[in-house]
């Protein structure tokens, strides 16, 4: 009798602890999805000032610079929500990234511009930015993936089904372009 | 051992587990010095009344305590560290960018950023907890380090907070100095007789067995044995929460060799960081003054030091970079197998 009681406990109180786990990982990776949409607000944020900060001296690179903004602009409308969202943004932001890589490469081909401190300065907060936006994603990859293989695996997956628990997408890359990202060496002492 | 290859994650697991095996025995060890000794008492016939237990739990409660709540503001006034609030050079701007991705990568609020007018390169971290945490890197760091191993380096300093390693050492520090306060005590007492009762077993009628006697000799034993073991124990757990701090800048950074060659440069630079005093020492990223006992090779010296041999570290790094790149399908290059 005493030690069927003990039982009981003890498999409750596994129960209790096995669903807050799962219910942390899952906010947890709520909240690491919510991180890559911050970082992407503050890229939208910085390159219009960016932009400022070297138009005059790159007057004869108009397209180039014309190119971001556009892209900046077409990423900071998309709303989308539900399943096409992901896919929606991921493209929109993609294709913001390619712009901002070619004007750094634009950068890099003029020694006179990176000479004045704005362009280094510039060259900085891009690749930190990008950066950002890369951990930030890193960070939802590893959450995510630790969430999903802790449902899964027995004995938790038997309170999954308590908890609500599904499996989450990781977030990767579609389009083929961005696999290929053109390196760009920012590195500087 | 843990296995010097495999992947970070199995890395970061064999640490936790070796760190977790540590802790047991250095509580246990601490429990029978307190309360081993009132057991021994109590089957002498004595009062059961755990006096010594209690008094060097209460030590060590008061000295973690005092400790935890001092410690960081100690520790960074005593450096000469300044705050970087608003960065004006492009090396201070390019420090604080990677300060913050860091916290981005690791998943954790930005620690406070400090900078240490020293030449030697080092860093280290300290604070109660991940919310409320500093990070202080010397201005030769600045200077000798690119980017991506000043990446590497924060990172692993924001592994230290993230894994609570200040808390984990400010407690096992804390209770080798109570180990070392009660002794001190009672060593006082035992030669100006305040207490009679001690050794006056023979006062009592019945003679005490021998396991008793081989109880009570093995725990005085253990009293004089006591500073140098909780010391080695609590040396062994740094080093441990050091190689988990290394893989866990691997995962922050996905990025194993630029840390293994921030270490290598860090290691190259000669002179020792006079502005980091011994007591953040299990915090730096390499030991700031025991550098020659880092570098000895040998059983007895990596028993006594706060970090574990630079070579090991470096060829576990590799090791994480050699499964990573086994795992992306890319060649393993001679630059990086030395």
């Amino acid at each position: 009798m005493w030690v069927l009681l003990v039982l009981v406990v003890i498999v409750g109180l596994w129960v209790v602890s096995a669903y807050n786990g799962l219910i942390s990982l899952k906010n947890q990776t709520v909240n690491a999805f919510k991180q890559i949409d911050v970082q992407l607000k503050r890229r939208h944020d910085l390159i219009p000032n960016l932009v400022n900060a070297v138009k005059g001296a790159m007057d004869f690179e108009r397209s180039t610079l014309e190119a971001v903004i556009q892209a900046r602009n077409q990423a900071v409308k998309v709303n989308a929500s539900g399943p096409e969202a992901v896919k929606q943004i991921s493209q929109a932001e993609n294709a913001l990234s390619g712009a901002l890589s070619r004007l750094l490469v634009t950068v890099e081909r003029y020694p006179e511009l990176k000479a004045t401190g704005n362009i280094g300065q510039l060259q900085e907060e891009l690749s930190s930015t990008e950066n950002r936006i890369a951990f930030a994603r890193q960070l939802y990859n590893d959450t995510a993936t630790q969430y999903n293989t802790k449902q899964q695996q027995f004995p938790t997956t038997l309170v999954a089904g308590l908890a609500h628990a599904e499996r989450t997408d990781l977030w990767e890359i579609e389009d083929q372009a961005e696999r290929a990202v053109p390196q760009v060496d920012l590195s500087r002492r | 051992m843990t296995s010097p290859d495999g992947n970070l994650f199995q890395q970061q697991e064999a640490n936790r587990r070796r760190t977790t095996w540590l802790v047991i025995g250095f509580v246990l060890f601490f429990a029978w010095l307190g309360f081993g000794g009132d057991y021994v008492w109590a089957l002498q016939g004595h009062h059961p009344f755990p006096w010594v237990g209690i008094l060097l739990t209460t030590v060590a409660i008061i000295t973690a305590w005092y400790t935890y709540k001092t410690g960081p503001e100690k520790v960074l006034w005593a450096t000469g560290a300044q705050e970087l609030i608003d960065p004006k050079t492009d090396a201070e701007r390019q420090v604080a960018n990677v300060v913050d991705e860091m916290a981005i990568a690791a998943g954790i609020p930005r620690p406070r950023l400090w900078i240490i007018p020293d030449d030697d390169p080092n860093a280290f971290a300290t604070g109660h907890d991940p919310r409320d945490s500093h990070i202080a890197v010397t201005l030769g760091l600045l200077t000798i380090c690119n980017r991506d191993e000043l990446q590497a380096v924060i990172a692993h300093e924001l592994g230290h907070v993230k894994n609570l390693d200040v808390r984990l050492m400010t407690t096992l520090a804390a209770l080798v100095g109570a180990v070392l306060l009660v002794r001190e005590g009672m060593g006082r007492m035992m030669r100006g007789g305040g207490i009679p009762t001690r050794g006056g077993g023979g006062r009592k009628g019945k003679s005490a067995g021998p396991l008793i006697a081989i109880l009570l000799a093995l725990w005085i034993i253990s009293w004089i044995l006591a500073p140098l073991v909780t010391q080695l124990l609590a040396l062994a757990v740094s080093r441990r929460r050091e190689y988990l701090a290394d893989a866990m800048s691997a995962q922050f950074t996905r990025n194993p060799l630029a840390l293994a060659s921030a270490l290598e440069k860090i290691e190259g630079a000669a002179a020792p960081t006079t502005a980091i005093k011994s007591g953040a020492a299990h915090l730096c990223i390499c030991d700031p003054l025991g550098r020659r006992l880092t570098n000895r090779e040998g059983w007895l010296a990596d028993r006594f030091a706060t970090h574990p041999p630079m070579s090991t570290r470096i060829s576990r790094l590799k090791g994480m970079g050699y499964a990573q790149l086994k795992k992306e399908g890319g060649s393993f290059t001679s630059s990086v197998s030395g």
